[in-house]
């Protein structure tokens, strides 16, 4: 009887064709799974992005701005260091060099010159870390346009310091008291601030999760994480990577840094944030230890109870303390051409040390899963050449590495 | 009669009665579970039609009374398995029951045994706040088969195209949102909306109930003459949280 939620045609075959199609869908995953009132606001959105994204126009516009306000192109750099210690060739997209500190600007900035084109009086955004709301209220202020950010109390209070930068770029931060007071519960508030007003605002979505069209929008814009990496690795090394390893939370920066790849036969393996242990509500890893369901807009894989009912979870990370992924990465797991894994707390925060003490390169702890996954990579593949994706920049996270590496040091 | 066509039969009967029908919205067991079967039977006996909500962990078009009322009902251990149970033993009420549930727990319990144990106990139809008709197929043809309505929102900002298509294959009624924005808040009732529901009304061939933000005489006398039934959730949903008389707060809005 069941047809949409249930497999349907060969992965591999979903694989060769275009994806999303015309409903959004990534094989079963995906979709628009949102209230009535907004269902006009993503028609229009739909239609913008159709009609702006490929424009020479838009695309001229996009590539300015990341050339001289965010300043990309990023570096690829060559992890001598690590290279010695892991016995492999290391490479890291350094993302963390990039206006803001994220990758999560290139997004911001792609949406909020998209708000720009379709009108919008306003920009809502969520953030967990805060790099999506600093990037969002950088992006607003560059523009011109007033904006309203949601984040978890929980969040507030340990990312403080991207609290403060929001509001120095005259954005409003919100705390979110309701729900499990982090990203999750802040994108449950952005959608209803959204609901309250489909016309006149604008939402920025942070993450390659949520209705279509946001899935596709965010890898987009997210693309030129691997476009460049690929022609850099082309260049410096010499030749494409074996393999190709991000931290998944949501999952914006891994697929920025896959998709460019899919068509090669770079390994490509997505780091999630396997928190303190592999029970439910221990940690954040959706695709390891998830099951298929309905959150936030689309059909993907959750952390949730048998009565669907969805779990809070535990991550070091704000930035991957999410119980859902984006629809594209259960796919690209369904279909096997990426692989995902989790790292723990405990081993992010060593590799986060090491990479730190190694190369001179403080990266976010989200961005540490991947190191984390990179090491145990190289241990199984010795002189493999690894591209890790530095995803972002550590400063952020002091209060709590004072509170966990940093806490015996004197 | 199919369990689906009780619902537009009811709302008729008040019709024709010279009144706009009562749907009164419950959280299942908040304030408590122990209350539940007795709340139900209190709400079913001034209202026409009656809905109960699922709690959810992510109730996004919910205003804060909704959320307080999930997450409290969540606390204290309700399910969609446990509320089916108690519509089975409870008395039947003489109200259709309808049940108001976001997709990823009518997912979890399962599309292939939900219509027909939802049938068994006594239910009418569903409310899928995060359904919109383009996803709805799955689950449509299910509760279809077992006689159930899948109820049909539409709010003020639906182009009239769509209005057209969502009210030509509504069942039970439709629920027209009265306004942008979340439910609880209560909304004054400008002549813009009443003209939305005239709108609404001329496309549909079932009956139309306003719903979110009503919550007093005055907003149902207003409307009255421009739908056929109105819905009160928050408000209603507030006083059984402070344990105040339900059936006399529910007749004065009748």
């Amino acid at each position: 009887m069941s047809t949409q939620f249930s497999a349907g045609a060969p992965p591999a075959d979903q694989l060769n064709a275009r994806y999303p199609d015309m409903k959004g869908r990534y094989g079963r995953f995906g979709g628009r799974y949102v209230p009535e009132t907004l269902v006009p606001a993503l028609d229009r959105l739909q239609a913008g992005v159709s009609r702006h994204l490929p424009s020479a126009d838009f695309q001229a516009e996009f590539a300015h701005e990341l050339k001289t306000w965010v300043g990309r192109p990023t570096a690829l750099t060559h992890a001598a260091a690590l290279s010695r210690r892991w016995g492999a060739e290391v490479w890291l997209k350094r993302e963390d060099l990039a206006h803001t500190g994220a990758h999560k600007i290139n997004n911001a900035v792609g949406q909020t010159l998209l708000a720009r084109r379709l009108g919008a009086r306003r920009i809502i955004a969520e953030t967990g870390a805060g790099q999506h709301g600093v990037a969002s209220a950088a992006a607003a202020a560059r523009l011109g346009l007033p904006c309203v950010v949601y984040m978890g109390a929980v969040d507030v209070e340990r990312q403080a310091p991207n609290v403060g930068r929001m509001q120095l770029m005259g954005a409003t931060v919100v705390p979110v008291t309701g729900g499990d007071k982090t990203l999750r519960a802040a994108i449950d508030e952005a959608l209803r601030d959204w609901v309250s007003d489909p016309d006149g605002t604008y939402y920025s979505l942070g993450s390659a999760v949520g209705p279509h069209p946001y899935p596709y929008l965010v890898r987009e814009l997210q693309a030129v994480i691997g476009r460049e990496a690929r022609a850099q690795m082309l260049e410096q090394a010499g030749a494409l990577p074996d393999v190709a390893i991000a931290c998944v939370g949501g999952g914006s920066n891994a697929i920025g840094l896959f998709h460019p790849f899919l068509g090669d036969t770079v390994q490509l393996l997505g780091v999630e944030a396997g928190g303190r242990g592999v029970g439910l509500g221990d940690n954040a890893a959706s695709l390891t230890f998830g099951t298929p369901g309905v959150l936030q807009g689309s059909y993907s894989l959750l952390l949730q109870d048998a009565d669907g009912q969805i779990q809070e979870t535990h991550s070091v990370s704000a930035g991957l303390d999410y119980p859902g992924v984006g629809p594209e990465h259960a796919f690209l797991k369904q279909t096997g051409r990426v692989a995902y894994e989790s790292a723990t707390d405990e081993e992010t925060l060593d590799a986060l040390s090491e990479c730190a003490r190694a190369e001179g390169i403080l990266p976010a702890i989200e961005t540490a899963h991947a190191f984390a996954g990179a090491r145990r990579y190289a241990a199984r593949h010795p002189g493999a050449r690894i591209l890790i994706g530095c995803s972002g920049r550590g400063d952020k996270d002091m209060p709590i590495l004072q509170r966990t590496v940093l806490k015996d040091y004197r | 009669m199919a369990p689906r066509d009780s619902i537009s039969a009811a709302i008729r009967a008040a019709v024709a009665a010279g009144r706009p029908a009562l749907v009164g919205f419950m959280t299942a067991g908040f304030p408590t579970r122990a209350r539940f079967k007795e709340d139900l039977a209190a709400v079913a006996d001034v209202c026409d039609v009656v809905e109960i909500g699922v709690p959810f962990t992510d109730p996004m078009a919910d205003g804060a009374t909704v959320q307080r009322a999930s997450f409290v009902a969540l606390a204290g251990g309700v399910t969609l398995g446990w509320i089916i149970e108690e519509l089975e033993s409870a008395p039947r009420p003489a109200a259709p029951v309808l049940l108001m549930s976001y997709l990823n727990p009518l997912l979890a319990y399962g599309l292939e045994r939900l219509p027909k144990d939802a049938a068994a106990a006594g239910v009418a139809g569903f409310i899928v706040p995060d359904l919109p008709r383009e996803e709805s197929a799955d689950l449509a043809a299910a509760l279809d088969d077992a006689g159930l309505a899948l109820v049909q929102m539409v709010t003020p900002v639906t182009p009239a195209e769509r209005l057209s298509t969502l009210c030509a294959a509504a069942q039970g009624f439709v629920y027209a949102v009265t306004m942008t924005g979340t439910t609880g808040k209560s909304v004054a009732v400008p002549d813009d909306v009443l003209d939305y529901m005239d709108r609404v009304r001329r496309v549909s061939p079932v009956p139309v109930c306003a719903g979110f933000g009503i919550r007093s005489r005055d907003q149902v006398r207003r409307l009255a003459a421009h739908v056929d039934g109105v819905v009160v959730g928050s408000a209603l949903v507030e006083v059984l949280e402070r344990g105040e008389d339900v059936r006399a707060f529910l007749q004065t809005l009748r």
